[in-house]
């Protein structure tokens, strides 16, 4: 059957123009599109220019190199500097492992897919869950029941809960791009399962692994709602990260609340948004780091 | 000498009968070609030989499958040692995401060996047995997946054959590939035999009757006719093979 194409005097097919219609719709979506784009762009820059513009020039050096003074009254923060440090250092040490591990078993090695489903539901519901119901079983659980008081500890425990869901789901799903493949390579040699997962799909999945952790540090560095009640907002330098573990210590976002609204000291909050922002910065440039020297040494 | 055996094998993917009542003997330093439509259950039978079937979830197998005279499906065999001696080609190439090195060297690393010199040695020796050492000689730590396609699939085989295995299981190995590395690689499967034994599935029949010594043709889980590829090609005995083999229907 020949289709009824538009044809001139002497019988050739004739090419149509693309339609006045279409072409105005087609740019009409094209404009939208630009137009979303630069609104977000605008946002963020706007954003950012803005907390630096207002932060930058409150950055002084007592103030990122002392703990507050009530004798002096003067504000420091590097207590609270270091606190965020070790919160994420905490948290990662002990989330890593176990978000990682389950999500290896429930890739690799679960059988029953009905329970892996519930499993993967569950998780993805707990991701969603608002970071203040974290902060107020923390508060029940880490710290009155386990008797951790309100410490380091406690709130990097409550953390952890807060990202593993995030760490399993973000691991799960670069383990399921990890082509059949290579497991049937590596098993067809003679490999067992646990030396097919260590050097054939952990290797080849290190990029969500990172990209899951680089969005942990970015929730726990943002975190305050689930930290004011389980780490407190103590301000005082510890020693090292064990003295600081059983003490109660405010993150750079617990304190930006708590000098913004309770002492009205936004320029401190700005200078500790700044701040929060080059963290934030510097920690995924050293996890793209990480994630590229990983990669040539697989 | 046969080197693996099978008797009434009989095997199924949850309710379904894939293989029924397969006895074969597969001679050793021989090709012997697997043919048949698809579907009719010879690439299931291909990866019963080294129990690539196992990691299939609702997989029953009964009947047996002698190794050198053993039951590899006996509880107490070493899977791991099975499929080092018994190594498998798969249909796609493929090369895992790493160095040219690091690919023939995985499989002796598995197996334990660490010293750079006799690596470097496997890795050779792996290489000229798939014809494949000139090619890549000067690139060896450099990806794999910078290869082309049969240069991978070659790659591959090299990769079966740096554990030194004595049976090379080959699951249509040139279906993704080019008419030039199909050639390249018929020829390579004529130099393997002389050291080891190669079982080859492939639904190319003209492929079969040119490098196998030895042609079986399955049809709906079973083995309708296993004999010499000459006479199998020349004068069946079986209806069906004839009208397969002369393409009435497949």
């Amino acid at each position: 059957m020949m289709a009824n194409y538009e044809r001139d005097e002497t019988g050739k097919i004739v090419i149509p123009p693309l339609s006045k219609g279409r072409r105005a719709y087609d740019l009409l979506i094209k404009g939208f599109l630009y137009l979303a784009a630069l609104i977000t762009c605008a946002l963020l820059v706007g954003l950012i220019g803005y907390i630096f513009y207002r932060g930058l020039p409150n950055i002084t050096w007592e103030l990122v190199s002392t703990a507050p003074s009530a004798l002096k009254d003067t504000i420091g923060i590097l207590p609270n500097l270091l606190n965020t440090l070790y919160i994420i250092l905490i948290s990662l040490l002990i989330v890593l492992p176990l978000g990682i591990g389950a999500a290896v078993y429930l890739t690799e090695y679960a059988t029953n897919r009905r329970l892996v489903w519930l499993i993967e539901f569950t998780t993805e519901t707990l991701t969603g869950i608002p970071s203040i119901i974290y902060g107020l079983v923390g508060m029940l659980f880490f710290v009155q029941f386990c008797n951790l008081q309100t410490s380091i500890l406690a709130g990097a425990l409550t953390l952890v809960v807060m990202i593993l869901p995030t760490i399993v789901r973000t691991t799960q799903e670069s383990l399921k791009t990890v082509p059949e493949s290579y497991r049937e390579g590596a098993l067809g040699l003679g490999a067992t399962k646990w030396y097919m997962i260590r050097t054939i799909i952990l290797p080849s999945s290190i990029d969500g692994i990172v990209t899951g952790c680089i969005l942990a540090v970015g929730r726990i560095v943002g975190e305050s709602a689930a930290l004011l009640f389980t780490a407190g907002i103590g301000s005082i330098i510890a020693k090292n990260i064990f003295a600081a573990m059983s003490r109660s210590g405010g993150t750079l976002s617990v304190m930006l609340y708590v000098y913004a609204f309770e002492r009205g000291e936004f320029g401190v909050a700005f200078a500790i948004a700044a701040i929060l922002m080059i963290l934030v910065l510097c920690i995924n440039f050293a996890a793209k780091l990480v994630n590229r020297k990983l990669k040539n040494k697989f | 000498m046969d080197i693996i055996t099978t008797n009434n094998l009989e095997l199924w993917y949850g309710s379904f009968q894939a293989l029924k009542g397969i006895d074969m003997k597969i001679p050793e330093h021989q090709i012997t070609a697997f043919i048949g439509p698809s579907g009719c259950g010879k690439s299931t039978f291909l990866k019963t030989l080294n129990r690539m079937n196992d990691l299939v979830p609702g997989v029953k197998i009964t009947g047996e499958i002698l190794y050198h005279g053993q039951d590899i499906y006996a509880p107490e065999v070493d899977v791991t040692w099975l499929r080092k001696r018994v190594g498998m080609v798969f249909q796609k190439p493929n090369p895992f995401p790493m160095s040219i090195y690091d690919n023939i060297a995985y499989g002796p690393r598995l197996h334990g060996t660490h010293s750079k010199a006799e690596l470097n040695d496997l890795v050779e020796q792996s290489l000229r047995g798939a014809a494949l050492w000139d090619e890549v000689k000067d690139r060896l730590k450099k990806s794999a997946l910078g290869l082309s396609g049969g240069q991978q699939q070659r790659m591959c085989i090299a990769r079966a054959l740096s554990v030194q295995p004595d049976v090379l299981l080959m699951d249509e190995p040139t279906s993704a590939l080019d008419p030039i590395s199909t050639m390249k690689i018929e020829e390579l499967m004529s130099d393997l035999k002389q050291q080891y034994t190669v079982v080859i599935v492939t639904h190319n029949m003209q492929q079969a009757a040119r490098i196998s010594d030895r042609t079986a043709f399955f049809l709906l889980g079973e083995m309708v006719e296993f004999d010499e590829t000459e006479r199998m090609f020349s004068m069946p005995s079986d209806k069906r093979t004839e009208d397969y083999i002369t393409g009435r229907f497949g």
